[in-house]
């Protein structure tokens, strides 16, 4: 009797594990971050075009942001740019850019051609900054409270679903802390 | 005639043979990085390090045979810290700190990784199991057999 359902059950197993595969099949490659909850990594990079005023962690401080990781070259950060550029305007979020192993003539230009919805870039050339943000591919984005700490990395393109279930949630919820000190 | 005729195909076949190797070769060399180490031992850890670690752009690669540019860092990255004298855990740690275990090719052993660790000596547990059984069935089926004849 066992070894007639045998077969069927190892069937079914395989079946509930080819499942699950699929679910997860987008975000197979997704590392997760272990920089989560950890102050952002310190850093002394130019502004974007303005290559005398350096721009710092401690800068940043005061106000949540989102440090969207973008190159001229990356072709998913044009997928993305659209609503990048919606949730700047939407004003719910300082959008600052992190423009990773670019040329700076190749940033400018991509900024003028597709439009600027960074409150500024800041521009790291040799992309070593990026390494201590373990960022490993564009665009990467990481949602910053106000107190420097990471809360939040959107591995690939941040879609209005990232931004409706992953990113507003965690800045309602830092209003309603700030609130509640 | 013939036999003229053999030979040149031959030299031919060589030399075919001599170009495809050069040209394979190229591959390596502009793969290769000029770089320079202070001893033997410094070099072997760099490699070692580089093919312990995975490139994470493309992730079934380890650093050493990866292009990626990001890889290219990362390898130029370890190579300073060992000119640093920072010694193989320190790097580790370093590129954990940033990219999570997931940079390992070795994962450490530790509660979410304990399944990858026990999974094959399960398996091989089961199939020795399994082995066991269909052995003594076998076995039985052979003795009743014998029995019958007899």
């Amino acid at each position: 009797m066992i070894s007639r359902l045998l077969p069927v059950i190892l069937f079914v197993l395989l079946g509930v594990l080819l499942a699950a595969g699929l679910r997860i099949a987008d975000h197979k490659t997704d590392i997760p971050s272990p920089l989560i909850g950890k102050q952002v990594p310190d850093f002394s990079l130019p502004m974007l075009g303005r290559e005398d005023e350096l721009v710092t962690p401690g800068d940043l401080l005061g106000t949540p942001y989102l440090l969207n990781v973008w190159a001229s070259w990356c072709v998913t950060c044009r997928v993305e740019h659209p609503f990048i550029t919606d949730l700047a305007e939407s004003g719910q979020v300082r959008v600052i850019g992190l423009n990773y192993r670019d040329e700076t003539s190749d940033a400018l230009g991509w900024l003028q051609r597709f439009g600027d919805p960074y409150e500024f870039s800041i521009a790291d050339v040799s992309g070593r900054t990026a390494i201590d943000f373990g960022v490993y591919a564009a665009p990467e984005s990481f949602l910053v409270n106000a107190e420097g700490r990471i809360v939040f990395k959107q591995i690939g393109a941040v879609t209005p679903e990232v931004i409706e279930e992953e990113i507003l949630p965690r800045l309602e919820e830092m209003k309603n802390g700030a609130m509640g000190k | 005639m013939a036999q003229w005729g053999n030979s040149r195909m031959k030299s031919n076949k060589l030399r075919m043979l001599i170009l495809t190797i050069a040209l394979l070769l190229t591959g390596l060399a502009q793969a290769a990085e000029p770089l320079v180490f202070t001893d033997a031992e410094q070099e072997a850890r760099y490699k070692h390090l580089t093919t312990e670690l995975r490139c994470l752009v493309c992730q079934n690669q380890n650093l050493a045979d990866s292009d990626a540019e990001l890889a290219q860092d990362l390898r130029k990255e370890i190579y300073d810290m060992l000119q640093m004298g920072r010694t193989d855990d320190e790097i580790k740690t370093f590129m954990v700190d940033r990219y999570g275990d997931f940079v390992l090719y070795r994962p450490p052993v530790q509660g979410n990784t304990l399944a990858l660790w026990l999974m094959p000596a399960v398996l091989l547990l089961i199939g020795a199991l399994v082995l066991v059984v269909i052995v003594r069935k076998r076995s039985r089926l052979l003795a009743k057999q014998e029995k019958e004849k007899s």
